[in-house]
């Protein structure tokens, strides 16, 4: 058992960090979620030449062959500088489908071009009423001779807009699959819109798309497992990213207890808002063991129910941290925090959407009870 | 990082597991098991049996019998005593008075206390609180007056525990009431209970139990050999003591063997024509404790580890594991008592007849009992004091 990081891993940490702190501050990113497109390409390029799209991916294509613990404290320092770029769909979820479920041919079409920043992957498989069910799909892929024919509609898929290619899962008559979808694909239709934590995400509409018999993803009707593998180590990414964001709300809120005054004394001297940051500091070590915890585990759980239940308690613990940290930095900083212009509305605002994403509290919590020990 | 155990440390957890397996006497893990009072010889013997072992003091230095086990190794000795039911080992004199004369005892003191603290031949107590000095602890008055070669000491000190089993007592006393500074004036002082002039009287709790006592001093006569440190600089030695009581108290593995005992009660337990572990209410409740205890876990790994890689203790951050520690202990006491419904109600065991037994019948008291923990050992509002101050800068 260690805790340990390694040298690279602290490079490419320390790598974001100083762009952060150069070229990611708090009014580079409003320019950026201001803008139409909602990201910007030149930070993409740049997070492609730090080398931070290959960590998970094989030194075959370009990358480093890294897990999630590899990936860390990069999800860490994107979380603090609240990065709006979609790093986790494209690396943790869309291309990370595609080294998990695809051939030799597809990781070759696709990877090397992921690694090093030219096509983005999103991964669209929620619908409605699916809720956090993975097993919810109702969209048919239907046999046509060579191909297949997509037809249904997928909801919220983060970093939908700025795709260039989409991983879409589709029942078909062996069960749930994975096919491998050009954004220009006729038929296929992308609503766009801003999430609550401006973030670009959109609707996928798939009107009788037709793909080629090479977009199958994996084996047909074998999904299921790679969806549930990947989506959590999606999650133990969104964990290590929610820390990063509650180390910056915390820090943000003990600066303002430091030096906001009242009563002609700051207000950090009062012993019931003492306490209260206390609470906030131990929500956050808390939480950032349950990311630890997940990192290590979809790295090297023992079984797939060693993996799932550690990440259903990771992903309960924090989206518990995230709401606990979020409320109390805004209520510490009074009506400062609500408005616009300071960076902890933005943060509380994230906190909120990672807290929902792939799950709640109630729903990993449910999870967890229901996997047996 | 990787937070799987390496076959190294597996094969440490089965052999310590293997061993505590054959020589945990059965009548000891029944009766910690079962909740019940456990004896000064109860506590000594497994005292004994680890000394012989000499697995008693880990974290002692190699030369005075530690064993230079890496901190996941302690871990999982602590936990593995956890889970298997052994008695609790009383920590005054092995984790609390021995690393306070390693830092800063004379080697007079070293040689003359440490081997009889190995060995179980000392029984040791803590002497801090008094009547009118809890939280505020450095407002203690207990006088210690220089006579010659003697101090004589008088005061009251309380909350003591295990005072009743005790051959020696670790206090801080007032050497000196001028100091303008409160903490200034205050002297670690080491004294054998059976000098003429002390008394101990029982304090009953509210779960019936004697744990803690009031200990007088009236002129006690104590050697100035038994000063540690210098005098009036007790202060420092009582600060320094907290950073080690601190990083004992999440009780990780006790929890764990509580968890355990808590879902064979649930699974045991009707409601509704169904066991009670499938009621939504109380596993939400359940499930929530043990993912806390699961995270407190690995806090306290992350704080080992630290202190493997810097050489240095964690600073306030370890007032974590008390706050998070107590509240999942109590939480935990608290669903035991829930569990077994409207069973908690006798406070005596009346035999098996009628459903009500020994066991069941501890569970209510020692929810009572386990309101003490987030008061002991510095109340986890002076446990927030402390990070706030020391921690956060505030």
């Amino acid at each position: 058992m260690n805790f340990d990081s390694n040298e690279t891993q602290q490079l490419l940490a320390d790598a974001v960090l100083r762009f952060a702190a150069k070229d990611y501050d708090f009014e580079a990113r409003k320019r950026i979620v201001q803008s139409a497109d909602g990201w910007s390409e030149s930070v993409w390029n740049t997070i492609a030449e730090m080398g931070l799209l290959g960590i998970p991916f094989s030194a075959d294509y370009g990358g480093f062959g890294g897990g999630a613990a590899d990936l860390m404290n990069v999800m860490d320092a994107i979380g603090s500088a609240l990065i709006v770029e979609p790093f986790l769909p494209t690396v943790g979820l869309g291309a990370q489908l595609v080294a998990r479920a695809g051939s030799a041919a597809q990781h070759a079409a696709i990877l090397p071009s992921v690694i090093e920043g030219k096509i983005k992957v999103a991964f669209a498989h929620t619908e409605k009423h699916a809720r956090y069910d993975l097993s919810k799909v109702s969209t048919q892929a239907t046999k046509t001779g060579n191909g297949w024919n997509l037809h249904g509609e997928k909801l919220i898929v983060l970093g939908a807009p700025m795709a260039d290619r989409i991983v879409v899962s589709a029942r078909t008559v062996a069960g749930i699959s994975l096919f491998l979808v050009d954004r220009t694909a006729p038929g296929l239709t992308i609503r766009p819109y801003r999430t609550l934590d401006e973030v670009r995400a959109g609707d996928v509409v798939l009107s009788n798309v037709r793909v080629s018999g090479d977009a199958l993803l994996g084996t047909d009707g074998h999904a299921p497992p790679v969806i549930e593998a990947v989506t959590d180590f999606a999650i133990a990414l969104l964990c290590a990213e929610a820390v990063g964001a509650m180390k910056s709300a915390n820090d943000a809120t003990l600066e303002y207890l430091k030096t906001r005054k009242q009563f002609g004394v700051t207000i950090g001297t009062f012993q019931t808002l003492q306490h209260r940051m206390v609470d906030m500091m131990v929500s956050y070590e808390q939480a950032k063991s349950m990311a630890c915890l997940a990192c290590s585990k979809v790295d090297h759980a023992t079984d797939v129910n060693d993996r799932a239940r550690a990440v259903a308690a990771a992903k309960f613990r924090i989206a518990e941290a995230c709401r606990h940290i979020s409320q109390e930095s805004i209520q510490l900083h009074g009506g400062m925090g609500m408005t616009e212009e300071m960076k902890i509305s933005h943060t509380f605002r994230r906190l909120t959407m990672i807290a929902q994403q792939f799950g709640d509290a109630d729903h990993h919590l449910a999870r967890y009870g229901s996997l047996a020990e | 990082m990787d937070l799987n155990y390496s076959a190294d440390e597996l094969a440490f957890r089965d052999e310590v597991r293997a061993w505590l397996a054959a020589n945990l006497p059965n009548d000891l893990r029944e009766k910690v098991s079962g909740y019940a009072h456990l004896s000064r010889d109860d506590l000594l013997r497994w005292h004994k049996i680890l000394a012989k072992k000499a697995w008693i003091a880990p974290a002692w230095p190699k030369e005075w019998g530690g064993n230079d086990w890496t901190v996941v190794q302690r871990y999982i000795f602590e936990e593995e005593c956890g889970y298997a039911g052994t008695p609790p080992l009383i920590p005054f004199g092995i984790a609390m008075c021995a690393p306070v004369l390693f830092k800063f005892g004379t080697e007079a003191q070293k040689k003359r206390f440490l081997p009889r603290i190995y060995q179980g031949e000392d029984f040791w107590c803590q002497g801090y609180s008094e009547p009118g000095s809890g939280s505020d602890l450095a407002s203690l008055k207990t006088r210690a007056v220089r006579e010659g070669d003697h101090y004589v000491i008088s005061g009251q000190k309380i909350w003591t525990t295990l005072a009743h089993y005790a051959d020696w007592i670790f206090c801080l006393v007032r050497t000196d009431s001028s100091m303008s500074k409160r903490q200034e004036g205050i002297s670690f002082i080491l004294i054998d209970m059976q000098t003429p002039g002390i008394t101990v009287r029982p304090l009953i709790l509210m779960d019936g139990g004697h744990e803690v006592n009031e200990v007088f001093f009236d002129n006690v006569k104590v050697p100035v050999e038994n000063l540690v440190f210098e005098e009036n600089k007790g202060w420092t030695v009582a600060k320094y003591l907290l950073g080690h009581e601190r990083m004992n108290t999440g009780r990780i593995g006790a929890s764990k063997r509580e968890l355990v005992k808590l879902k064979d009660l649930a699974r045991k337990e009707i409601k509704d024509g169904k066991p009670l572990i499938e009621d939504m209410r109380f596993r939400d409740k359940l499930f929530r404790v043990e993912i806390e205890l699961t995270a407190l876990e690995i806090t306290n790994l992350r704080f080992l580890d630290q202190m493997r890689r810097t050489g240095q203790p964690p600073g306030a951050d370890v007032s974590i594991l008390k706050i998070r520690g107590t509240e999942i202990q109590q939480t935990l006491t608290e669903l035991m008592m829930q569990a077994i419904g409207p069973l908690a109600q006798p406070f005596e065991a009346v035999g098996s007849a009628g459903g009500v037994d020994a066991y069941t019948s501890t569970l209510a008291p020692r929810y009572c009992s386990y309101r003490k923990t987030s008061i002991y050992a510095g109340s986890n509002e002076i446990q927030r004091n402390i990070i706030a101050k020391m921690s956060l800068g505030l």
